[in-house]
């Protein structure tokens, strides 16, 4: 390692207690060694976790979130809740891609309670990864007040979230019992059928509230939003044709400018 | 206890260390009273001696302790320390015990523990608790933990040996101190005793082994533990005795007292050393990363789960060399002190090596004054002094209603000791079945104190786990930076948090200072939240304002060279724990009724003895066979190295099975789903073409193991190649193949101790040592090869093995680099496989014409046991063997509460040990089906019903069916029953407007600790919570 100041990075881990907690248990009993910045956080079970959870701690400064499950078909539940974290964490990192932050940043792994050794294995290489990265924001080329509402905009529509993940967005069950259901899932998630509803959803909502939070800076021309989100004219021309629709935004003829529907005339 | 049964019991357990700890517990949460007696001064055996465990290297102490607690508060069990036992009459179901309470000269019901007069005290006596490495006084406790933790005073002391001193007397504020206290003698009436004497380590002193006694820096094994212990003679620093220097360059000399047949050795192998000594080095290595490590070995016998990885994570260490060679008697450089060793090795002669330190690994006797305990007991002891035991139930002596667990069945190690433990429990159970719950008592709390107008009052305890936290966290800042955080009213630190009288201190704390929430930074919660909830409830308080901070296996352990981040780890770790705690609530538990009915899965030897054993305490039984047939591999293997008729035991288990009135038989079946939880699972099983549903309150899975059937060494290409178990079967038919076999060569190790399959599968070399006596039994002239790498005849097989060596049986060892070679030829006219095989003594290659070839395979996990494992919810290892819930210390239990575990599925093992792991789990059946009820977590999901919308994502998500919408004034609201909910909380996640909670997981407190776990930090008015 260079000397001098290093950049630290953040992390705060939330893992199941049945194999992940268990696993990074068996790795402190091993004495297996990695890097101490990481803060584990035990729940039950990693189905538990919320996209919430991800988005206050990206909120709350930290450079990487990391979700620790049991390997899949192996939950200690029968809920089997981690293909729940599974499609949460896909889908929590295309809501990071279309906020203009690293999807990497957030990082799922199975890790059964007697694989000390590979939990050492994931902490050193995704801390190194993020580490490498550099500090959230700043790698993204993101200024404190962008990031703050890219955050800001995608912590809004976590309840919608919730509700399409476990409708439209669930993968089919009949993956689970495939040969190799990991292998399955990701064909699902990078399907152009999940991008193509994930656009229909969560992408639009998205789009429309980042384009009302930043309306409520100031108001604005579709060509200054579609500037400060980095997004074509034709998509924000539809997101705001659709937003209105919704009663969300509105256009004041006088100003020439959108500004959001519950604004002061 | 009181005074209403006074001098009754259920069963008495003599011996209180891990075994009799274990039996004790079982059996008194299965409803019996019981008396523990062990006659030292504290419970807690030999391993509160040892300082780690392999091959998890888990702190012995800290893994211990906590059953020192739970015994304690028990209140079916009596402890009696420093009692021994002095005369045994009656009879199985009736015995009167005389038990002879040595004079402690101190009032256990007086004294405060608060050690003054240890202080006072001016006899130095060598402690014995550190194998006399360091002083202590004539009054002391024993050791931190110890139960009661209260002083005794030994014959050392001035005043009893010359009525000179009694300071002790005059510091005591307690007055507590009684030199007029006399031997007392105590009669007790129980029906079944468990005999638990444990080992006596063999003592080099008498013949001075290797210089030792002569030699300062010669110390043994157990000498060498305590010397790594943390709150050993160094506080764990690794010094040696001459000079107080820390040793650089160590030697372990293997077999110290073990596979000797001159005069003062053991004849046995004593079935720990090579492992712990692999322990010892890694723990060396860990305490001193330059240190030169030389281990001087025989076979390296890593029979256990696991344990041929922890030889390869000791062999791969920079700075550590196995050396195989005897060694002679070194000597002593003058000045240094240091040691010389001298040996020999295949490539470089004879050699003598310089050392600072060496250390015997020395073998396992049995208990001291045998003699007497075997007349004491009326019990008869085998050939080499241990507990006669019986080959099919290795739990029986020879005397009716005596059981026997632990060691001093033979060398054994910790799960060992604890399964026989919870084995002899089992069978005290199938004797006094009709009295269990007649003496037993429940458990009293104090009424829970209700803080729901209080503002949080936290207190922070930081463990320094002897020096396992605090060598590398900075303990006392830790606590000084607790002092500083919010709610916070208290903070201290602990050199042993779960300590008994740290348990009771943090009690009285709780209450002095008005505390509403408890928040201890030691090691996981996972094996130690228990406790701590339960002293909550001691003091009063609801178990739920505890949480846990893991500054150990999360911090202390993984960051060990990195102290100041660690420290700073440390800290934010206990902030967030703290910030978590304020948001605690306070839970309620609830009982859930047990179904008083066993699942066994696996009709094989162990399945069918862990059935019977279920019923004969009077509990209906299912048991599941996959095959048409009971009996599993069994049925395939004709007798044992000891000579037990194994076709016979099999038929006669098999008949009592189907003889036993509670015992439910379903052969050729399989399962086709597995639901439910602790005490109330739902099983289907389909049995030719039907599906029947099984309700029971507990599962045991004896799914076995199967044979690995090789692709090697002309396997499956030539009849004259076959496996140890095809031989077996050969050899029982009187196949004519063997009656013309002029030579026969076994080769071990087939397709195990490899890469892809690695470990070894501990019973082939038992099993090729059998049939190579049994075809020399057959016909002496028989030429029997068997090529090895190591020869693991472990514990009282060696025997055999020295036997065979005496028969001829000719031993030649190969490594897997170089493994031997085989071929059809033609030796003058006669077709024979000739197998090529290194010769390291002759240095050249050695061809074997053999007329057989029998393969030592290995043992392979069953075909199902994915699946099984999948339906049951359990885990497998690696190797896809099942995965216990603790290593060590719940060797049949699985982590998913009322499923357990036995027989070979667990791990390849000897019938003897199946049968004795089948009763274990019969035992541990018995803790949870004795129960009326199971209690239930507090931590489940509920309802926020003004913020409900009726939308049924929570129900659709739940699995479990645990919510429901029910109708209420304001409309159609869901709803969960307690009872159903498991506590996973992924409805939580499926709710668009929060209105479920999982309690104890709420997104306050998981929000509180992601908003705690940095100092500073959060992205100026992201508006993420407080800031």
């Amino acid at each position: 390692m260079s000397a001098g100041a290093e950049f630290v990075p953040k992390i705060v881990g939330i893992i199941c207690n049945w194999c992940c907690y268990g696993g990074a248990d068996l790795c402190g009993v091993s004495r297996f060694q990695y890097p101490p910045f990481i803060r584990l956080i035990r729940v039950m079970c990693s189905g538990r976790i919320d996209p919430g959870h991800a988005f206050r701690a990206f909120s709350k400064g930290m450079d990487g979130v990391f979700i620790g499950g049991c390997h899949l078909n192996d939950c200690h539940y029968v809920t089997n809740g981690n293909y729940d974290a599974l499609g949460m964490v896909k889908t929590c990192k295309k809501v990071m891609e279309r906020a203009g932050l690293n999807p990497e940043r957030l990082r799922l792994e199975w890790v059964s309670a007697g694989e000390g050794i590979r939990f050492a294995n994931i902490m050193n290489e995704y801390g190194a990864r993020m580490q490498k990265l550099g500090p959230l924001g700043k790698a993204e080329g993101l200024c404190a007040k962008d990031l703050r509402y890219r955050l800001q905009a995608a912590t809004a529509i976590v309840p919608y979230m919730r509700l399409v993940l476990s409708e439209k967005l669930k993968a089919p069950v009949h993956l689970r019992s495939s040969g190799d259901p990991d292998q399955a899932h990701e064909k699902f998630y990078d399907s152009g059928e999940f991008n193509r509803l994930f656009d229909e959803t969560i992408g639009e909502k998205l789009a429309t509230s980042r384009i009302v939070l930043l309306l409520r800076e100031r108001p604005q021309s579709a060509g200054e939003i579609s500037e400060r989100l980095g997004l074509s004219a034709a998509e924000v021309s539809k997101h705001l044709k659709t937003s209105s629709r919704q009663g969300l935004v509105r256009y004041d003829t006088g100003l020439r400018r959108y500004l959001p529907a519950d604004a002061p005339s | 206890m009181e005074s209403g049964n006074k001098n009754r019991g259920d069963v008495m357990v003599v011996g209180g260390g891990i075994s009799g700890i274990q039996a004790a517990l079982d059996l008194a949460t299965a409803g019996f009273r019981v008396y523990l007696v062990e006659k030292s001064p504290t419970i807690g055996g030999k391993m509160a001696q040892l300082d780690k465990t392999f091959p998890t290297n888990d702190c012995s102490m800290c893994i211990e302790s906590p059953k020192f607690i739970e015994c304690d508060r028990h209140p079916n069990i009596e402890i009696l320390t420093y009692t021994e036992v002095e005369r045994v009459e009656g009879e199985a179901g009736d015995f009167r015990v005389t038990l002879r309470k040595k004079p402690r000269y101190i009032l256990e019901e007086k004294c405060s523990g608060c050690t003054t007069c240890v202080g006072y005290c001016p006899v130095q006596v060598p402690d014995p608790f550190n194998q006399e490495l360091s002083r202590n006084k004539a009054v002391h406790i024993y050791f931190a933990q110890a139960i009661p933790l209260v002083p005794y005073i030994d014959e050392t002391c001035l005043y009893l040996k010359e009525k000179k001193c009694r300071i002790c007397t005059a510091v005591c504020e307690k007055n507590a101190i009684d030199f007029n206290q006399t031997a007392e003698k105590v009669e007790v009436n129980v029906g079944a005793i468990v005999l638990s004497p444990g080992y006596g380590a063999f003592d080099p002193g008498p013949r001075g082994d290797y210089g030792y006694g002569k030699m300062q820096n010669v110390v043994t094994s157990l000498d060498f533990e305590r010397l790594l212990c943390a709150t050993g003679p160094h506080e764990g620093e690794v010094l040696r005795p001459s000079d107080k220097k820390h040793p650089h360059r160590i030697a372990w000399i293997h077999c110290v007292g073990s596979r000797q047949v001159i005069p003062g050795g053991k004849s046995y192998c004593s079935a720990v050393c090579c492992t712990y000594i692999q322990k010892q080095v890694i723990l060396a290595k860990d305490h001193d990363a330059g240190a030169e490590c030389a281990i001087f070995h025989n076979d390296i016998r890593s029979y256990g789960k696991d344990f041929e990885r922890f030889y390869q994570r000791a062999g791969n260490l920079p700075g550590v060399r196995f050396i195989r060679s005897y060694v002679s008697v070194g000597r002593e450089i003058p000045g240094t002190k240091n040691v010389t060793i001298r040996y020999a090795t295949d490539r470089d002669g004879v050699k003598e090596e310089e050392f600072d330190l060496v250390v015997l690994g020395v073998g396992l006797n049995p208990p001291a004054d045998v003699k007497g305990l075997s007349g004491t007991f009326g019990i008869e002891l085998n050939a080499h002094g241990f507990c006669k035991t019986n080959p099919q139930n290795p739990m029986q002596t020879s005397r009716a209603g005596v059981f026997v667990s632990g060691a001093f069945q033979g060398p054994m190690d910790i799960p060992e000791s604890v399964v026989t433990a919870s084995g002899a429990g089992s069978q005290c159970g199938e004797l006094l079945a009709p009295r269990r719950g007649e003496l037993a008592r429940e458990r009293v709390y104090p009424a829970e104190r209700d803080v729901s107008g209080e503002e949080p009052r936290v207190g922070v305890y930081v463990c320094h786990c002897g020096a396992n936290i605090g060598r590398v966290v900075d303990v006392p800042s830790t606590v000084e930076y607790s002092r500083t955080l919010p709610n916070v009213v208290h903070a201290e630190e602990s050199l042993f948090i779960c300590s008994t009288d740290a348990a009771e201190k943090l009690a009285t704390s709780i209450k002095e200072k008005g505390l509403n929430r408890v928040v201890v930074a030691a090691c996981t919660p996972r094996t130690h939240e228990p406790l701590f909830r339960d002293t909550l409830r001691e003091a009063g308080l609801n178990q739920y304002f505890f949480d846990m901070a893991n500054i150990r296996e999360h911090c202390s352990w993984v960051h060990s060279r990195e102290k100041e981040k660690a420290s700073q780890k440390a800290k934010d770790i206990v902030r967030m724990s703290v910030a978590r705690a304020c948001h605690l609530e306070p839970l309620q538990e609830f009982k859930l009724p047990v179904n008083k009915k066993a699942l066994v899965v696996g009709g094989g030897l162990a399945g069918m003895t862990c059935a019977l054993s279920i019923a004969n305490q009077g509990h209906e039984v299912y048991l599941v066979e996959k095959e048409a047939e009971l009996g599993g591999t069994a049925r395939r293997i004709h007798y044992t190295l000891e000579g037990l008729d194994v076709q016979a035991l099999v038929k006669d288990t098999a008949r009592k099975v189907y003889e036993h009135p509670l015992i439910l038989v379903h052969t050729g079946a399989t399962i086709t789903e597995a639901a439910g939880y602790v005490g109330n699972f739902e099983t289907r099983v389909r049995t030719r073409g039907r599906v029947v549903a099984i309700k029971h309150g507990a599962t045991v899975i004896a799914t076995g193991a199967d044979e690995h059937k090789p692709a090697e060494y002309l396997y499956g290409e030539d009849d004259r190649v076959m496996t140890q178990l095809e031989l077996e079967q050969k050899i029982a038919q009187g196949d004519s193949l063997l009656l013309g076999a002029r030579n026969i060569v076994m080769i071990q190790c087939v397709g195990c101790r490899q890469e892809d399959r690695n470990y070894c599968a501990r019973i082939c070399c038992s099993h090729a040592v059998k049939n190579a006596l049994k075809l020399k039994e057959k016909n002496p002239k028989t030429g029997v090869h068997i090529l090895f790498r190591d020869m693991r005849t472990y514990g009282f097989s060696e025997d055999f093995y020295r036997e065979a060596a005496d028969k001829d049986v000719k031993f030649i060892r190969y490594e897997p680099d170089d493994k031997p070679q085989v071929e059809t030829a033609v030796e003058e006219g006669r077709p024979v496989l000739r197998v090529t095989v290194p010769d390291f003594i002759l240095g050249k290659k050695l061809a074997l014409d053999a007329d057989l070839l029998a393969l030592s395979v290995a043992i392979v996990p069953s075909a199902g046991s994915r699946e099984v494992a999948r339906l049951f919810k359990v885990t497998t290892n690696p190797d896809g063997f099942f995965q216990e819930a603790h290593v060590k210390l719940r060797p049949v239990d699985f982590a998913a509460d009322g499923v357990f575990l036995c027989g070979t599925a667990h791990y390849p093992k000897h019938i003897t040990e199946a049968l004795g792991q089948a009763y274990g789990a019969a035992g541990r059946v018995l803790t949870l089906l004795s129960q009326d009820t199971v209690t239930a977590t507090g931590s489940v999901c509920a309802v926020n019903e003004s913020d409900c919308v009726s939308c049924g994502a929570c129900i659709k998500a739940c699995a479990y069916g645990a919510i429901e919408f029910v109708e209420t004034p304001q409309g159609k609201k869901a709803r969960v029953n307690p009872v159903l909910c498991k506590g996973d909380g992924l409805c939580n996640m499926k709710c668009a407007t929060g209105a479920i909670a999982l309690k104890h997981y709420t997104d306050d407190e998981i929000l509180g600790q992601i908003d705690a776990a940095f100092p500073e930090t959060s992205i100026p008015g992201t508006g993420g919570g407080k800031e």
